[in-house]
């Protein structure tokens, strides 16, 4: 069934798709955030209750929406290296986790930034907050945990399940605003059903969102390379490439 | 899938799934305990099927609508009065202290306090609470029938003398 994945176990192989995939999620990032910062901070109106701060939602919600995708991301990769025992999993794992922790920190700062004005509090023990709160700490202890084994095959079997057992906190944090009265208001755009946002402010968002998923991809590609590279060092094609590169 | 990978791959799906049920029951075990909200109705009429009535004296989150016409400000001080309602009984709620931004009559808030004889609540803390729909203030007015008023351009109205 995965036959077609198992080529990448190598790391050759998954450093020349890298290479492949860099440039077309790199320009995803500039025109998607370009476009849709621009768009969503200068043109689209502004909302009938909170008039223009409600423009960080072009910052907030493709953070926020991301961190918890990013995060599933980095379980899978987690998943694949304990099940199959790949390094690359392991690799690709430790490569998405610092840039998710990023997208999770930019979700919570800029969430304070909006609450403040907006609710009237900067922070409150809400379950939505709380709940992306120990998302960011997740993050940071699979970081942790891989940093902490200097036998990396170790370090990746011990973070994978740090990161599968955190995976149970990316559903709590989707229905959070349902289970328990929030004061977080509820999903706008990821629900069933048509989302209760003015289209003109919609496409900004989706633009800014898929701006955001091809700037992940950028980072995580870069990053993913050089953990390859610094675990291959003394390998013959690794070698052979730093050469092609000292000659040029 | 050789033996040993499709081992490996039940010990994790086995760990995974005891994980998720412990913390799914823990979560269902605390969902009555999770929070002290009452709406007004709740407060006056009790809340769920034993319909617990909170104590005076009991610190507790409220919320609802802030009925309209209802706010007074005291004009030395900071202090605020207002109702709150939700499908009928009106709780009065007393805040001394910043309003924010989105508190206006009609406006969902939540508000944390100590609940007083006769239905007042004394706040410590008064959040705005807004809905998850967002549109262009044409639209809102067309739509809803909601004239969108900046809180200072309102402020200004209210306080300016009749000629």
């Amino acid at each position: 069934m995965f036959n077609w994945l198992h080529p990448y176990a190598k790391t050759e192989r998954a450093y020349a798709l890298c290479n492949t995939l860099l440039p077309y999620f790199f320009v995803t990032a500039v025109v998607g955030l370009l476009v849709g910062f621009i768009w969503g901070l200068a043109f689209a109106p502004s909302d009938y209750q909170q008039g223009d701060s409600f423009r960080i939602i072009y910052i907030h919600v493709p953070s926020a929406i991301l961190s918890m995708s990013t995060y599933v991301a980095m379980a899978i990769a987690g998943f694949v290296g304990l099940v199959w025992q790949w390094k690359t999993a392991y690799m690709s794992m430790i490569a998405i986790a610092p840039v998710g922790a990023i997208l999770t920190f930019i979700s919570l700062f800029t969430g304070a930034a909006w609450g403040k004005p907006m609710w009237g509090t900067w922070w409150i023990w809400d379950a939505r907050l709380t709940a992306q709160l120990i998302l960011f700490f997740l993050y940071l202890g699979v970081l942790a945990l891989y940093g902490a084994f200097s036998d990396k095959t170790q370090a990746g079997k011990s973070a994978a399940i740090m990161a599968l057992v955190g995976v149970i906190n990316i559903p709590i944090i989707h229905y959070s605003v349902e289970w328990w009265n929030t004061l977080h208001q509820g999903a706008t755009i990821t629900k069933f059903g048509k989302p209760s946002i003015a289209p003109s402010m919609l496409w900004p968002l989706l633009i800014s969102i898929a701006g955001m998923v091809g700037l992940i991809g950028t980072l995580v590609m870069m990053n993913l390379k050089n953990q390859i590279l610094r675990r291959e060092l003394h390998r013959p094609w690794v070698i052979a490439l730093l050469q092609k590169t000292e000659n040029r | 899938m050789n033996p040993r990978r499709k081992q490996r791959l039940i010990t994790v799906g086995v760990i995974g799934g005891m994980v998720a049920g412990a913390i799914s029951l823990m979560l269902f075990a605390l969902n009555d305990n999770i929070d002290l909200f009452y709406t007004p109705s709740e407060i006056i009429d009790g809340k769920g099927k034993a319909a617990v009535k909170p104590q005076v004296g009991q610190r507790l989150r409220i919320g609802g609508m802030v009925v309209e016409g209802s706010v007074q400000r005291n004009q030395e001080t900071l202090a605020v009065e207002f109702d709150l309602v939700d499908i009928g009984p009106i709780v009065t709620v007393s805040y001394t202290g910043i309003l924010p931004d989105l508190f206006r009559e009609g406006q969902g808030i939540v508000a944390t306090g100590v609940l007083q004889e006769g239905n007042l609540i004394v706040a410590e803390e008064v959040l705005a609470k807004h809905d998850e729909e967002y549109m262009p203030p044409e639209l809102a007015e067309k739509l809803k029938g909601i004239k969108h008023v900046k809180p200072a351009d309102a402020a200004i109205t209210k306080a300016a003398p009749s000629y």
